[in-house]
This record gives structure tokens, C-alpha cells and sequence, in this order.
């Protein structure tokens, strides 16, 4: 059990979604909606399907640009980000589908992680010597603490497409934690897994929320491992934010019992 | 240096004699003494960590295991106090072995895997005060049997991960006892010197408690005299030096692991790697190239069948290659070994096989340095036994066990039989009772079973044998054979011997069988469970486009009965060739719904069958196979990883499987 007295303290909102609204075409996939994550706190996003739980994500990473609402991070407004500006900022995902360079072995697709934080051009690392070289043994060896972290060794050299998928979904979260990011957002970690698969996973995004201190924002259809590992829960319907709070004030809520079990009129 | 001034103030002559050698030490602290005094340099432990092998000399090991003995110290652990040492295979773990032997404790090893329940038997048996542990996996465990274990005191953890937040007051993080340690070294640069000087031979080294195949374990008792009498027998045996490399992969709880990673690396000075985790041994083993490997029958039957598999996946031409030369190899390999007589034109041949096949094979498997190997813990079936030795490498059988601190037979080079266990060495006398059982008296003899004198009495007569619940006999060549164990061997009601043990090694070999129990004492015929080996099946199942969602479904395959049915047909005529043998032919047999599991009790922890337990929780199951009936249903209980348990219920086919005719002795001839 994690004692509340010494775990990191959830601190001030660093990333701010005001108003957010996105539609495509005819449909509504965000309407006005509102959110906060604060700093080391590990927030869950659920809701039923097509209540717009990815394009939230889409849009805190850039991915989508929201047609009204304004996004803050740590104080300063973002508009217009582009994905790549959001993982220099820190802000790193994983898909619901896994996205990874199947041909690639597992280490390769973690280093790609790093790419964001090399300092060398194209040209040097092509000569890889001197300052290319070293920084990249600083690549790797940060790259090999998250494998041991993950607990990936003996897949490190095996190429991403032969693996198991609930491996696939670890390798893809170690891609995303190669970033260093400062928020982690993560859309269903534990789709397609089994009963052991997912409590590895809930033991790796609790340590990784611990160790390194990182926001995590994830989405997750599994209600036993949302109530279990988030300190927050945010309930979204039909595009609108419907609760958010605490997992066992959301729990009881009744809007939120009316969203997924429908109600009698 | 702290360790510097300590072997001066134990050695004031300083010199390296050999009287005052590792030859000379009797407990392995004073070993480490001098280890660290005549190769200091020469490394002593590896770790692959972050991918990359790390290395600790001689001098650095002396240096962590004082800082561990100045940590446990101050813990308050004190002369005579056990300290539970529970992981996979670390080096932190090894040298906290050394450093409670340094302080007079006594380390008891467990197994990594055991539930909570079964070392909670442990803890509070042993009355151990102290442990230390791998990570918050092991901590969990002993945080959930705290409160049963009143005498457990304090809990100390190597990897922090995850723990961060556990506020019980018990728990030490490792790192920060080994920084308290330091201190404590240079505050009383004399006490760990001291302490080690106070130990003696015939103190108590260790215990171990063995899974033991029936009841609850049993903790066996070693001092220091048994532990390194034998390991020092066996050493001169074999030859061995201090550059051995040896891959520590097996449970350290395990006496073979104890005797290869620990009493022989300190008897000998050689290096002892540990892997980077459990599943990536193999490849480490590649890696590092020991030349001196020990290993459970199952590992290497684990190895073939990962072979097997790949070479099925081959192109064509290399199948026909490899299979080509594995012929020439299984005709001559053997003799060649031995050094026997062998044609020009084979030997050739087998050099040709060496550069196409069998070299290649050795480097893929981590195999071509190794002088030594040997296979032990469980028999091992010859044609398994036989792939290896044909390749070139020698792999020998040994027969031992916790009570004789391993190493009772060895086969000497030279003179390897597949169905034997090679001559007792020096110092090891052996006699066989009439109902076959044996029983032994050596140096390594184990003090008594911790707190259980009765069992001790029964193991143990007063001048020193000890039973070993094998059943065997010697050859004209003075070589031993291991039969099974002396309570399993039975006969069938027409008075023929029934050997299961046998039976279901024969079966075991072919890769698609993963486990067998073989039934038939006291029955007209016998009969077979088998466990399908899931890998192996699974490729072979991939290649016949056949669907399945589960163990349960491939195992209740038809076509997969069709594939296991070949086999034991195959056995069948290899034992009717045999007369002594072909009563044992398979009359019936099933394929198992689930794999036998250690968490449900079938296993013990080594992986061996508890024939009983088997045999009455598939009591209805065994039944049918009697009946004649064609389906047996079964309800059992399950353990899942996570502790919870289930019921699965199922029903098997039986299948009949035709017998070959016996072909008597005058038909052969």
C-alpha cells in the first residue's frame, strides 16, 4: 500500500484544458470541456466509447487542434502545438494500438524515444565518433536502466514485431518513458491483456508515478484497476466532462452510474 | 584498508604458505581471507547489469562482505542466529551467505518462488531472526506471514523499487546497511577478522531445507568439514583450477546450486556470474562460455527441445544437414569422448560435422568451453544424455543429494555409461541393502535434520550411514545404477518389475512430452499421464494450421493424441526389444488438461512429480484409465500466479495404444 505521508504530493496544475471543443464535420467529439492535471498526481480518463477520450488526448498532445478552449502548460498557453513540440515539452503518449517500429528490435525502439534529447545533427551521429559516440553511450545507458526498470532484458535484442502483445504495450510504455516526460499520457495500457498482465502493468505505472515522479494521465475501460490506481478520475459523455473527483465519489456518482448503465425515463 | 589490517592481524607471519592457503581454511570466511590475499586481482563475482556484464575481484568481494557483516552487526545479528536468504540468483545474496558465516550465523536459503505459506514453515522452523531478500516481490511475502512468524525481526532488501513508500519499521534498504557496514569497519577495523577467526570446520554452515517429495521439508544440517571435504574431493576428481567459469542460474536454495556457485568457487577461486534475470539465462550462458556447467536433466531437456524446434523451422538443407550429421554423431561422438578407437574415414567425417553441425550448435548453446558438465538431481533418459555427449561435450552423470553435500558418484572421463552414475569418490563407501535401497557413509555425511531428531535417527545410523531411499546396484565395472526411488519401485500383478521412473523418462524425451507419471504397481498393465510440452506443440500445432485457444483445447486435441500415441508407440517397441523391460509397455494414457504445477502441490520446487499427490487428486482420472471406459472426468483445484485458487473441470479422452509383440531372446538371436 503506498503511504500518502511520504509519496511525492500532488502539486499546483501543470497542464490546463479550458473550455475545449473539437468537432469533425457533424460530430462533437469534445464540447467545452474542462481539465486540470496536477503535478505527480495519476489521473484517469473513463468513460464510455465515443465519449471522447482519445481526442482529449489528442489534443493535450497536439495531435488535434481543438476549435475553441485554450490549453495552458505550466502556466504558459500552448496554441497550435504540433506533437513533436509537445514531446520536447515533456508530454509523452502511448497508443491504444500499439505504435511501434515493428521490424525494430526492442532496444532500437526505446533509443528512438531519445531522439528528442540528442544534441548531435544527423551528419555527426552518421560519423559516430568523438561527441556522437559518447552521447549516445549516455543514451544507452539511460535507455538500459528503463529496460531493467520494465523488466525487459531477456527481450532486448528480439525484433518488437515477434513479441507477445501485452510485451508490445511495455515496450511501447518504455519508448514514451525514454522521453523523460514530465506528463505521461496513456491510452488503454491495458487493452488485450490478461489478469497477470495487467497487474504488472498497474505495478509499473505506480512505480514509474513513484521513481521518477512522473504525471501520468491514462485512459482505461478496466473499472477495478482505475479505482485502484488513480487518484482522480475524470468521467467523460457524449463529449462532456460529466464528474470528476476522487475514485469513490466518482464511483457513486449518479450521473456517472446513468452514463454507463443508462437510466429510466 | 580495514580488511588489509585484519589479514595481517590474523596471518602475523604473513606469508603465503600453504599451510596457510585456502587449502588450509576451514570455513569459507577464512577462505575469502586468503583469496583476497593471493589473488586479490582475479574476479571473483559477475552481475550482467544495464546489459553489461559488471565484475567484483577477490579484494572487492572481501570488502562488500565485511561491509554486510559491519550492517548485519549492527542490526544486533548475532553468533548462532539464522538469516534467510530469499532470490534469484544476485550477488548481494551470495555475499550475505559469506558474511553471516563470518559472524558464526548460519544462512538458510529458500526458494524464490515458494507462496508465503510454505516460508512462513520455513521461518518459523529455523527460528530465523533475519532475512534478506531480492525486492518487493519477496518483501510482500514475508510482510504477509510477519505476524506468524513472531521470531522474524528484520527484513532487508537489495532492490528498493517499489518500496519506497512501505513505512514498516522492520524494513532495511541493503545499500544503506552496507554504508552503516563501512562505517562500522573502519570504527573496528579488527572484528570481522576476529569473527572469522572464531569460526571453525565443524561448525554449522548451513541449512538447507529440501522440498522433499513427500511431507513437509526438512531442514538438513551442514557444517563446514562436510561442505568442503567433498567439494574438495570432487574438485580433485575433476581437475579444476581456479579458472572455472560458472553460470550461478539455479535456485540458491538448491544444494547442487550452493555446492557449484559457492563452495567450490571459494574451495577452488573461481569466478561465479550471475545471469541479468531468470529468463534471459540462456543467453547468458552464451555469452559467458563456462567451462564448468551444472544442470537438472530438465534444463537440458529444455535446451534440445529449443533446438528441436528451430531446426524444424530450418531451411531444408540445413535440416538434412544437421540431421545427417547428428547420425554421425550419435555413432561415433560418444567413442570419441572416450578417447576409444575410431576409424580414419569416421573421424573425418566427424571433423567435417564438427565445422558444419556440432561447432556452430556448441557456440549457439554457450557449450564450447565447457570441460566439465554434469547432470544430476533426477535421471536422465540415455538417448538425452547421449545428444549432448556426441556433440563433444562432456557431460557426465553425478549422484548425490542435500544429506551428502552433493557428490557421492561421479563417472570419470573415460569411462561414461549412459545408464550408470559413475564410481563412488574418494572417501565415499557405499553398500546396497537386499531390497536394493542404498545407503552411504563419507565426510560430507550431513550433521542431523534440523530440530527433527526422530527423522534424523531414521536417516542416520549411529555409526554414520545414511539411507538414501534409492534403490540401485553396482556393475562388474564397480559402476553404480540408480534405479527410482526405493519406495516407488513396484511390480506389476504378473511379477514383472515396474521401474516409473523409467518409463517416463523414455517418455520425456520426445520434445512434445513436457511431463509423464507413470502408474502400473500392482496393476495388470501400465498406463501414462502425460503433460504436453506447450512450446513445442504449440510450433507443431502452427505448422498444421491447427486452431486452439488454450492448453486445455491443444491438449484435448485430437491430432495432438495422434502425435503423443506415435510416441509411446515408439517407446513401446523399444521396450518390447528388451525382454527384462517389455512388460512395461503403455497399454493406456491420457493427456492432462492443465501442466503439473509446483503451486498446486503435483511439483516439488526442483520440478520433480509427487507421484502420490498425482496420483490421488486424478484418483478418478486414474481409475478410468483401469476401466476400459474411453473418457475420464475430473474436477481439481487450481492455484493461479497470483495466489487465488480455482476449479477446473474437464473431461479427457483415453486412448488405447497397441503393444509390440515381445520378441524373445532366441528370436533375436
Amino acid at each position: 500500500m503506498p503511504d500518502p505521508t511520504t509519496r511525492k504530493p500532488i502539486g499546483e496544475t501543470i497542464l490546463d484544458a479550458d473550455a475545449i471543443s473539437l468537432a469533425f464535420g457533424g460530430i462533437q467529439a469534445l464540447n467545452g470541456v474542462s481539465l486540470a492535471i496536477r503535478r505527480h498526481e495519476i489521473l484517469a480518463i473513463i468513460g464510455p466509447n465515443g465519449a471522447g477520450k482519445t481526442s482529449l488526448l489528442n489534443v493535450i498532445n497536439g495531435f488535434y487542434h481543438p476549435q475553441r478552449g485554450a490549453l495552458t502548460w505550466k502556466g504558459v498557453p500552448r496554441r497550435r502545438m504540433r506533437p513533436h513540440e509537445a514531446a520536447a515539452l515533456g508530454i509523452s503518449r502511448t497508443f491504444q494500438n500499439v505504435a511501434l517500429f515493428r521490424g525494430m528490435t526492442t532496444l532500437d525502439n526505446i533509443m528512438t524515444g531519445r531522439l528528442t534529447r540528442m544534441r548531435r545533427n544527423l551528419l555527426w551521429q552518421a560519423i559516430h565518433i568523438g561527441p556522437a559516440e559518447k552521447e549516445e553511450l549516455e543514451h544507452r545507458r539511460y535507455v538500459e536502466r528503463i529496460i531493467d526498470f520494465l523488466e525487459i532484458e531477456a527481450i532486448r535484442k528480439v525484433p518488437v514485431g515477434q513479441l507477445a502483445y501485452g510485451l508490445q504495450k511495455r515496450v511501447e510504455l518504455a519508448r514514451a518513458l525514454a522521453m523523460e516526460p514530465e506528463l505521461l499520457l496513456l491510452d488503454e495500457p491495458m487493452a488485450g491483456m490478461n489478469v497477470e498482465e495487467k497487474e504488472d502493468m498497474c505495478r509499473f505505472i505506480l512505480d514509474v508515478n513513484d521513481e521518477f515522479g512522473t504525471t501520468i494521465a491514462l485512459i482505461e475501460h478496466d473499472m477495478g484497476v482505475v479505482m485502484d490506481i488513480s487518484d482522480r478520475v475524470a468521467v467523460l459523455d457524449y463529449g462532456r466532462k460529466i464528474a470528476d473527483g476522487p475514485p469513490d465519489t466518482v464511483r457513486a456518482d449518479p450521473a456517472v452510474i446513468a452514463a454507463y448503465l443508462g437510466v429510466e425515463r | 584498508m580495514t580488511l588489509a589490517e585484519a589479514v595481517v592481524a590474523t596471518d602475523p607471519s604473513g606469508a603465503a604458505t600453504a599451510a596457510s592457503g585456502p587449502d588450509a581454511a576451514d570455513t569459507f570466511p577464512k577462505m575469502l581471507f586468503e583469496h583476497a590475499r593471493i589473488r586479490p586481482e582475479r574476479p571473483a563475482m559477475r552481475e550482467k547489469g544495464y546489459g553489461i556484464w559488471q565484475s567484483w575481484n577477490w579484494a572487492q568481494v572481501a570488502g562488500e562482505i565485511e561491509a554486510l557483516a559491519g550492517g548485519l552487526k549492527t542490526l544486533g545479528f548475532a553468533r548462532g542466529d539464522k538469516l534467510a536468504i530469499i532470490g534469484d540468483n544476485r550477488p548481494l545474496l551470495y555475499w550475505a551467505i559469506a558474511a553471516a558465516q563470518a559472524l558464526g550465523g548460519v544462512p538458510v536459503p529458500m526458494y524464490q518462488d515458494s507462496i508465503a505459506d510454505e516460508m512462513a514453515y520455513v521461518l518459523d522452523h529455523a527460528e530465523i531472526r533475519f532475512a534478506i531478500v531480492e525486492d518487493q516481490e519477496q518483501v510482500d511475502k514475508l510482510v504477509l506471514v510477519k505476524e506468524r512468524c513472531p521470531l522474524l525481526e528484520t527484513v532487508i532488501f537489495c532492490d528498493s523499487r517499489g518500496l519506497r513508500h512501505y513505512a514498516q519499521p522492520y524494513l532495511h534498504a541493503c545499500d544503506a546497511l552496507r554504508e552503516t557496514g563501512r562505517v562500522f569497519a573502519r570504527a573496528q577495523p579488527g572484528f570481522f577478522g576476529d569473527e572469522i577467526a572464531r569460526g571453525h570446520g565443524a561448525d554449522t554452515a548451513i541449512i538447507l531445507y529440501t522440498s522433499g517429495t513427500t511431507g513437509r521439508p526438512k531442514g538438513v544440517v551442514l557444517s563446514f568439514d562436510n561442505l568442503i571435504a567433498t567439494a574438495r574431493a570432487a574438485i580433485d576428481f575433476e581437475g579444476l583450477s581456479d579458472r572455472e567459469e560458472v553460470l550461478a542460474y539455479l535456485p540458491m536454495a538448491w544444494i547442487g546450486e550452493h555446492v557449484f556457485s559457492y563452495v567450490q568457487a571459494y574451495c577452488a577461486g573461481f569466478c561465479v556470474s550471475c545471469p541479468e534475470s531468470p529468463a534471459t539465462a540462456l543467453a547468458d550462458l552464451r555469452e559467458l562460455g563456462p567451462s564448468y556447467l551444472f544442470a537438472p536433466p530438465r534444463i537440458f531437456e529444455n535446451i534440445l527441445t529449443q533446438v528441436m524446434i528451430r531446426m524444424e523451422d530450418a531451411a531444408w538443407v540445413k535440416r538434412r544437414l544437421f540431421q545427417y550429421f547428428l547420425g554421425v554423431a550419435k555413432r561415433i561422438g560418444p567413442a570419441l569422448l572416450d578417447r576409444r578407437p575410431a576409424g580414419w574415414r569416421d573421424r573425418a567425417l566427424y571433423w567435417l560435422g564438427n565445422l558444419l553441425v556440432y561447432g556452430p550448435l556448441k557456440n549457439a548453446l554457450g557449450m564450447t568451453r565447457v570441460r566439465v558438465a554434469y547432470t544430476a538431481g533426477e535421471a536422465i533418459g540415455p538417448d538425452l544424455f547421449l545428444f549432448y555427449r556426441s556433440l563433444g561435450i562432456n557431460l557426465k552423470q553425478l549422484y548425490g543429494m542435500t544429506e551428502s553435500s552433493v557428490f557421492l558418484c561421479i563417472q570419470k572421463d573415460g569411462q561414461v555409461k549412459p545408464d550408470t552414475v559413475g564410481v563412488p569418490i574418494p572417501g565415499v563407501e557405499i553398500r546396497v541393502a537386499d531390497n536394493g535401497e542404498l545407503s552411504f557413509r563419507s565426510p560430507g555425511a550431513f550433521q542431523s535434520y534440523y530440530k527433527n531428531k526422530e527423522a534424523t535417527e531414521d536417516a542416520k545410523t549411529p555409526d554414520g550411514w545414511v539411507y538414501t531411499g534409492d534403490a540401485g546396484f553396482f556393475d562388474a565395472d564397480g559402476q553404480l545404477t540408480i534405479v527410482d526411488r526405493a519406495r516407488d519401485v513396484g511390480r506389476l500383478s504378473g511379477g514383472a518389475l515396474f521401474a516409473p521412473k523409467f518409463i517416463e523418462n523414455k517418455l520425456k524425451f520426445f520434445p512434445y512430452i513436457k511431463e509423464a507419471v507413470a502408474f502400473g504397481d500392482s496393476r495388470d498393465f501400465v498406463t501414462a499421464f502425460i503433460n504436453i510440452d506447450l512450446d513445442a506443440a504449440a510450433n507443431w500445432a502452427e505448422r498444421r494450421g491447427l486452431a486452439y485457444a488454450s492448453y486445455q483445447e491443444l491438449a484435448a486435441n485430437e491430432s495432438v493424441y495422434d502425435l503423443v500415441e506415435g510416441c509411446i508407440a515408439q517407446v513401446n517397441r523399444d521396450f518390447a526389444a528388451e525382454p527384462s523391460l517389455a512388460a512395461s509397455q503403455i497399454h493406456r494414457f491420457l493427456i492432462l488438461h492443465k501442466e503439473l504445477d509446483a503451486d498446486d502441490g503435483e511439483l516439488t520446487r526442483t520440478r520433480k512429480v509427487r507421484r502420490g499427490t498425482v496420483a490421488e487428486r486424478y484418483a478418478a482420472l486414474v481409475g478410468a484409465l483401469y476401466s476400459g471406459a474411453h473418457f475420464g472426468h475430473i474436477e481439481t483445484e487450481v492455484t493461479f500466479e497470483d495466489g487465488r485458487t480455482g476449479i477446473m473441470r474437464a473431461d479427457l479422452a483415453i486412448r488405447d495404444v497397441g503393444t509390440a509383440p515381445v520378441r524373445h531372446a532366441e528370436e533375436v538371436a
